[in-house]
């Protein structure tokens, strides 16, 4: 063993490291990219849930209720009041997934505070995201305490202790959970199909599509009468049938794991498959535009991990929207990703139909068309 | 399909500058159609640059270039569908098999099935690689690649094909074996061939012209036997002897256009403006003399001697013209 010929592949090695800023970049950059996104991606304080109020009593003791909620709103601003007329018409948000609880203040609230009989709440919620649930449901169970500190005859003044006791004229809050109770995994499992469609298009939009360029493989169809935006759609299109592929299988295999109900509902499939294609042609062209005019290999693959932190913890794949701090929220207001994950969230756990994923679909469609029309505009057909 | 004057490519004070280095610099000539038109150049001379230009790959700094009669910058897409291309990387996918590569390229210039159907066998068949027509190009040797993508650059018919270093990096076999298609080529398609070498011999054997590229500049354009003769270098008689009297190299020295003889190990290597001259001299000379001639050969004027008389070096890369001839220092 000559201690020469391993310094002699120390220095090489070293030297190769230090020419390469890409590489170097993102040993770096991705550890503290992945603790800043990670540190406030996951477990932050729950802020502006939208709940809907149906306020059918309409009396002094019912505004009481509604202030109380504006209170919250105006201080540690968990939620967001949106008022509805009908409760009809707040289920119908609520399943869509627009409103995330409803607070229904049935029209005999205040008789039976008066007659002391037991005044009931109903506080109807969305139980998809165990999260947001128990910050909502912690805060309605705080108002009602208050509410039945100041409606106790026999305690005036006094704070009560949980578990309150069910006496006249308590308000008694009762929760009605919209759907079967959600395990993480099935939580989880938006994420993962949404990040399956992303390693594809990093994979064949990026890495593949900048090996082709370096091996020079692509000159020999420059030469051709092909125009750019036929070979930038084609390799779009390629892009995301390879997506749809990915994301098809994944749905398939990780809803069988995770466990979830009537997977095989016909109508379901095809709205998911519409949300994979729109998430795929999205992904693909976002990481065309990304890539149009990088031809150094190294680059796609060194900058893979800092991207999939960058769009995957701030989707709400893992942790809701509504706990980030607001730098995060904005990126994952144009993050692809947030959009897919809510839709498969919608489809998957709620079965809201197309009510639900229409908006994300329309922002996936209209996103890919701007990336595309700037990758054509970017693309450079000549070498 | 041809220049207004009849010719297959005009290229007339064509500029190429990156930042502030001059590719190529106003070059002018004209390839005949029908003909195989060689550039000929080391490495970095500006050959790849040129054929960029030319097959619409790199838009030209100034200057115009006309080919099949489309002018390359205005009409760049009547260029593509006259030409086939085959550049120096070799562009095609190793993933796909030899049919599918063909296919692909045949739809990318609107074949239609039964012109696919017909043609790809053909051609396939014409570069020999009928039996390896479904198998993976990426175990293809860098010969049969070759070949595929010359076929490939002939699947629409072009008029005019350019072949950017056919045979870089190819063993002695595949070379003649590219040698061949493009005389073939040639011969039976009509077509007009533009190729770009640094290799003497493929220039000397392939071309009708030649074009002498060096640092961005022509330098010649010629027949390689024009050429040749414009260079007013001695042609070379190397002669062995036995029994040679004492003032035989004297003698040598009168004979008719020798300019001096110089004798090595007993080969004697006489410089003269006429080979066969000085042999048939040198032949009655000795048969007059008794002198008996073991062995005589001449060397003529070699593509190398052109290379040389215009450029002022040896065909070599840019990168090692400043290393020194003589290495015996390094083996010490």
């Amino acid at each position: 063993m000559k201690f020469q010929r391993i310094f002699a592949i120390i220095e090489r090695d070293m030297r190769k490291f230090l020419r390469s800023p890409a590489l170097m970049m993102s040993s770096m950059i991705f550890p503290l990219m992945q603790l800043i996104v990670l540190g406030y991606a996951f477990g932050g304080k729950i802020k502006g849930i939208k709940i809907a109020v149906v306020d059918e009593d309409r009396t002094v003791y019912s505004r009481d209720l509604r202030e109380r909620l504006g209170a919250i709103v105006a201080g540690p601003d968990t939620m967001r009041v949106e008022n509805y007329n009908s409760i009809s018409d707040a289920i119908v948000d609520l399943r869509s997934g627009f409103v995330r609880a409803i607070v229904y203040i049935p029209v005999d609230y205040s008789r039976r505070v008066d007659q002391g009989n037991r005044p009931r709440i109903a506080f109807i919620e969305d139980n998809t995201d165990n999260f947001v649930t128990s910050e909502i449901f912690g805060r309605m169970q705080d108002l009602v305490k208050d509410i039945n500190q100041g409606l106790n005859p026999f305690q005036p003044g006094q704070r009560l202790t949980v578990p309150l006791p069910r006496l006249n004229p308590l308000v008694d809050l009762q929760v009605v959970e919209l759907y079967p109770y959600i395990e993480y995994i099935k939580y989880l499992l938006s994420g993962s199909i949404a990040m399956s469609v992303f390693i594809v298009a990093m994979i064949g939009g990026g890495i593949t599509f900048i090996d082709d360029k370096s091996r020079g493989l692509h000159e020999g169809y420059l030469v051709t009468p092909i125009t750019k935006t036929e070979l930038i759609l084609g390799l779009i299109f390629s892009g995301a049938i390879k997506g749809l592929m990915a994301g098809t299988t994944i749905t398939v295999i990780g809803g069988l794991i995770a466990g979830i109900d009537h997977l095989w509902d016909p109508a379901r499939l095809a709205y998911l498959m519409i949300v994979l294609a729109t998430t795929s042609v999205a992904m693909i062209s976002f990481m065309f535009l990304l890539m149009v005019r990088v031809s150094d290999p190294l680059v796609p693959r060194a900058i893979f991990g800092v991207l999939n932190t960058l769009l995957y913890f701030p989707s709400g794949a893992i942790y809701p929207v509504e706990g980030f701090p607001a730098w995060l929220r904005s990126i994952s207001y144009i993050d692809p990703f947030t959009y897919a994950v809510h839709a498969l969230k919608a489809l998957l756990l709620k079965n809201t139909g197309f009510s639900g994923i229409y908006s994300d679909i329309l922002i996936l469609s209209g996103f890919s068309l701007v990336l595309v029309c700037l990758s054509v505009a970017f693309f450079k057909r000549q070498i | 399909m041809n220049t207004s004057n009849g010719n297959a490519i005009e290229v007339t004070k064509l500029k190429k500058q990156f930042g502030d280095f001059v590719a190529v610099k106003e070059v002018s000539f004209t390839v005949r159609t029908g003909e195989i038109f060689g550039l000929l150049g080391p490495n970095g001379a500006g050959k790849t640059t040129l054929i960029r230009m030319m097959t619409t790959l790199t838009p030209p700094t100034s200057g115009l270039a006309e080919v099949g009669g489309y002018d390359v910058v205005a009409n760049a897409n009547g260029v593509r569908h006259a030409i086939g291309v085959i550049p120096q990387a070799l562009t095609s996918d190793p993933e796909l098999t030899a049919r599918e590569n063909m296919s692909i390229h045949a739809k990318l210039y609107g074949l239609t099935a039964a012109q696919r159907e017909q043609l790809i066998p053909q051609l396939l068949e014409s570069v020999g690689l009928t039996e390896f027509a479904d198998k993976l190009v990426g175990s293809f040797s860098g010969g049969m690649r070759r070949r595929l993508e010359i076929a490939r650059g002939l699947v629409h018919s072009p008029k005019i094909m350019f072949l950017d270093e056919p045979t870089t990096g190819l063993d002695p076999v595949s070379r003649t074996a590219v040698w061949e298609m493009i005389t073939k080529l040639k011969e039976s398609a009509g077509l007009t061939i533009l190729l770009t070498t640094h290799y003497m011999d493929e220039a000397d054997k392939l071309c009708d012209r030649i074009a002498i590229v060096d640092h961005g500049n022509l330098v010649a354009l010629d027949t390689p036997a024009k050429l040749k003769d414009s260079v007013p270098s001695a042609d070379i008689v190397e002669a062995e002897f036995d029994h040679a009297p004492a003032d035989w190299n004297a003698t040598l020295q009168k004979l008719t256009g020798v300019s001096s003889v110089a004798e090595h190990e007993g080969i004697r290597h006489i410089s003269t403006t006429s080979g066969p001259v000085t042999v048939r001299e040198l032949m009655d000379l000795a048969r007059d003399r008794g002198v008996n001639v073991r062995r005589v050969s001449v060397q003529g004027t070699t593509l190398d001697d052109v290379f040389l008389f215009y450029t002022g070096r040896q065909l070599r890369d840019e990168a090692s013209e400043s290393v020194k001839r003589d290495v015996s220092h390094l083996y010490k």
